[in-house]
């Protein structure tokens, strides 16, 4: 498992407090994992702050399943 | 009930004054904040702490935003987490729309609504991870009457209870409450200086027959923030002795 996919996974059990076999990369953080909208902008912001770096509204958007975010932070680190 | 930690903006004087010193009374650990009378703050903290409760001073222009976040991470620091905010903090710059500069606009605007919105995002994410809080924005009776003379803090106060019902809705599945009050004619230093007349025929038309005190306001805050009023949110409360029915 890389590097950001488990830093990544371990924010999200902790956010979601959901089980962490649920986290995998094909996931919606919606459907999948039952965020709410409110969840998802906690999760950018904790995103943000741990691998310091700024998710814009745009490309947040367009981030629906974790390995969305995955390919978006090994993109832009 | 546990000890809940509040942040009261512009509580060296008036209004704010009264609702830290509720607030303290309450059992709340309390956030004094000024922005520049640092011995009228120290006032009120000691106040609070003669009556056996906690408090601590904090200059901060809410203005900024960079204060705003500074104030709650204060509160975090000091006692841990953070359960009540007071949007109190205001300032008038009244003149006729004919004469209102742009300044006089900004100052108001940038005090009376943004600060309120700098401080409400800045303490959304501890409420949110609390998963409970209570927010309190003190607006005015006239954002609903209107005021000759005061489009700028109208506008603002008007802007402040639009702020209160869209973030009441938008934190309202994490158990966090968002209210407006709406005071009438309050005696403190921000009507101290009207003009004598105008303040008299004010007065005439408040059904209750008398301006209304700082504690009148307090009290209805240390209402909202307590577990009594846990199921109301996206309200405005008047606290005005009847001028608005
Ligand atoms: N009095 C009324 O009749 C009435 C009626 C309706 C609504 N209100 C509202 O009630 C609130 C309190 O009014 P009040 O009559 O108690 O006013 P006040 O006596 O003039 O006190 C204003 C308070 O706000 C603080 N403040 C001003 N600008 C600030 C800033 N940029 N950042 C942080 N703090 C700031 C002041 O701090 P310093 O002491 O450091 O200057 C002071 O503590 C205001 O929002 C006002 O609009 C009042």
């Amino acid at each position: 498992m890389s590097d950001t996919l488990s830093r990544v996974k371990s924010i999200i059990v902790d956010r979601l407090g959901v089980d962490e076999a649920k986290v995998v990369p094909t996931a919606t953080f919606k459907d999948d994992l039952g965020a709410d909208s409110l969840d998802v902008v906690e999760l950018i912001m904790e995103l943000e702050d741990e691998f310091d770096m700024e998710i814009s509204d745009e490309d947040a958007e367009r981030i629906k399943t974790v390995g969305d975010v995955v390919t978006y932070i090994d993109a832009h680190q | 009930m546990t000890e809940q930690v509040s942040i009261v903006t512009g509580a060296s004087r008036g209004i704010g004054r009264s609702i830290a010193l509720e607030l303290g009374r309450d059992g709340n650990c309390v956030v004094v904040n000024y922005v520049g009378r640092e011995e009228e703050a120290r006032a009120t903290a000691r106040l609070i702490e003669e009556q056996g409760g906690r408090a601590i001073v904090e200059q901060g222009d809410v203005s900024l935003a960079s204060d705003a976040e500074r104030l709650v991470e204060s509160a975090l620091a000091a006692f841990g987490h953070l359960d009540v905010v007071v949007n109190n903090a205001g300032i008038t710059r009244d003149t006729l729309v004919l004469r209102m500069k742009d300044e006089d606009w900004d100052a108001v605007m940038n005090t009376n609504l943004k600060g309120a919105f700098h401080l409400i995002r800045a303490a959304a994410r501890p409420m949110m991870k609390q998963r409970s809080g209570r927010i309190i924005n003190i607006a005015s009776v006239v954002a609903i009457m209107g005021n000759a003379g005061q489009a700028n803090y109208v506008s603002a106060k008007a802007g402040l209870i639009g702020l209160t019902k869209s973030v009441a809705r938008e934190f309202a599945s994490r158990n966090i409450t968002v209210n407006a009050i709406a005071p009438g004619f309050i005696e403190t230093d921000m009507t101290a200086g009207l003009n004598a007349e105008w303040t008299g025929k004010m007065v005439e038309q408040i059904p209750l027959g008398r301006p209304g005190s700082p504690e009148d306001v307090a009290h209805a805050v240390s209402f909202l923030a307590s577990p009594k009023a846990a199921y109301i949110t996206g309200q405005v409360l008047h606290i005005d002795g009847g001028m608005v029915m």
